[in-house]
């Protein structure tokens, strides 16, 4: 089956942390990446950089920012090919962001 | 009699059936009208000898029909690469794998909610009905059919696999399990719903014969039948009676010494969990006199599995026996339990054996504020009258 793994960050997770640190946790992105169960995946720029569209009565509206104020921020995803929930939530538990004050939505694509 | 049969066919014609077509939704509904082919025709042809082959076969047929008549659901099943099954029902019961480990499993998976948990358990391994389940937590049946819907729907969408867990994974699922049952034991045993407790004891003796090589499986169920041990004599009058204050010659033996066979099987092979202390303490609490140094060194060793400030609050119980109450309420006082009625009962307790009466009696009211079943409100009361 085919899953998302949606990565949430806190923001600040980063901060105080060394440059041999971020390498380090860097370095742990790509080597899931290179997992072959991985089909693909992306990082997001940061928040500040996005803007949201909605219609409302048949005019677009857009806003500075992400849709929803929240405590973590979606900052990126993987798409993974896994055997089944245990072996998709096996690789969201791999993703640094999980440990570091964030979390992992693993949510499973509608197959076609 | 057939509703006995039944009763102990379902868990394993169901898990079959979840192991046969991959899905849970086809299964339940399989595994239902086999069980209703058969009620009309064992009424009438007496029970064969092979039921649960008969009933598993049958509802393999009656999945097979479902996929034939909804094809755009069979696509998408494993059912299609199976052979097809006999004509005849010829599978003699020996030949009936045992899945209802994989059933445990699969029901009890942290991806599904706590209550789901519960209710799928409860349905796929026990057998009882949806409405039979509602009634047992309290909540309306329309609710209980959304609950077990949508958790059969994350199964089948999320991928939640039927199977045994890989290796690395057992030791956390197993302790899910095992959650699970106790809760539902609990949820008996405190609104005094025997049904339910003795329904928990049934699953949790099946897991042990499908797991004998797991010791805190069978730490849980000696812990439960030596709870359970001391049902009769827990409420008199609709009261709860404490403890110290039981009818000893109300106590099931038979309960207390396969409980205690079993923490002893347990404790030999070296298990130390959680369950298995508990079920020590509950062993310690039917002898006379009660060792009370004992159970509070089994408190502080459960204190360190579980960090839990309610098994604090259980060791300072134990603690007043021991040292005193000043000692014991020096920890209490030290808990963040205000909104858990067993702290202020505590509390109470040792405020009036250190006669302080006003504190007593404000802790009493406080306890009483709290307390959620009569028996519980009228034991309470009587204390506060005493003061």
């Amino acid at each position: 089956m085919r899953y998302a793994l949606l990565i949430n960050e806190r923001p600040g997770a980063y901060d105080g942390l060394t440059a041999d640190e971020r390498a380090a946790i860097t370095a742990e992105y790509v080597a899931l990446m290179k997992d072959e169960r991985m089909i693909g995946g992306e990082r997001l720029q940061p928040a500040e950089t996005a803007t949201t569209v909605r219609i409302q009565g048949g005019r677009t509206l857009m806003t500075d920012g992400p849709f929803a104020d929240t405590k973590e921020i979606f900052g990126g995803f993987y798409i993974v090919e896994a055997e089944d929930l245990d072996d998709a939530l096996e690789l969201a538990a791999r993703v640094p962001a999980a440990r570091l004050g964030g979390s992992v939505e693993v949510r499973p694509l509608v197959e076609r | 009699m057939l509703e006995e049969i039944f009763r102990d066919q379902w868990a394993r014609v169901f898990a079959a059936l979840v192991s046969y077509t991959g899905d849970v939704d086809v299964a339940e509904e399989a595994a239902q009208e086999a069980f209703a082919v058969a009620a009309e025709r064992w009424a009438r042809d007496g029970v064969p000898d092979n039921p649960g082959a008969w009933l598993v076969v049958t509802g393999r047929h009656r999945a097979i029909d479902r996929l034939r008549r909804d094809r755009t659901h069979a696509d998408k099943l494993r059912l299609l690469d199976r052979p097809e099954p006999g004509e005849e029902v010829t599978m003699d019961e020996s030949a009936l794998p045992d899945e209802r480990l994989e059933l445990f499993f699969l029901c009890c998976h942290p991806a599904l909610a706590d209550e789901a948990q519960v209710a799928l358990t409860l349905r796929a391994l026990g057998g009882l009905s949806t409405p039979e389940i509602a009634r047992a937590f309290l909540v309306s049946e329309e609710t209980m059919k959304r609950r077990l819907t949508r958790a059969r729907d994350k199964i089948r969408a999320a991928g939640i696999p039927f199977g045994i867990p890989r290796e690395h994974l057992l030791p956390a699922r197993l302790e899910a399990v095992l959650s699970v049952l106790y809760l539902i034991f609990n949820q008996g045993y405190g609104d005094g719903r025997a049904d339910l407790a003795a329904e928990a004891v049934r699953l949790t003796r099946i897991l042990v014969e499908l797991a004998p090589g797991e010791p805190e499986a069978a730490g849980l169920l000696a812990l439960m039948l030596l709870h359970d041990s001391r049902r009769a004599a827990r409420v008199r009058d609709g009261e709860i009676v404490l403890l110290h204050e039981q009818d000893r010659d109300l106590w099931d033996t038979g309960r207390i010494e396969e409980g205690q066979a079993l923490l002893d099987r347990a404790l030999a092979r070296g298990a130390r969990g959680a369950y298995v202390v508990q079920a020590a303490i509950a062993a310690l609490q039917t002898e006379e006199p009660i060792d009370w140094p004992a159970v509070a060194a089994l408190y502080d060793r459960l204190r360190e599995l579980t960090g839990s400030a309610v098994v604090e609050l259980n060791r300072a119980v134990a603690v007043a026996e021991v040292e005193g109450p000043r000692a014991a309420l020096a920890i209490v006082d030290g808990l963040g339990l205000d909104g858990y009625r067993y702290f202020h009962s505590t509390r109470a307790e040792l405020l009036r054996r250190l006669d302080d009466t006003a504190g007593a009696r404000a802790a009493y009211r406080r306890a009483l504020e709290l307390a959620t079943t009569e028996a519980e409100r009228r034991f309470l009361t009587r204390r506060l009258g005493e003061l």
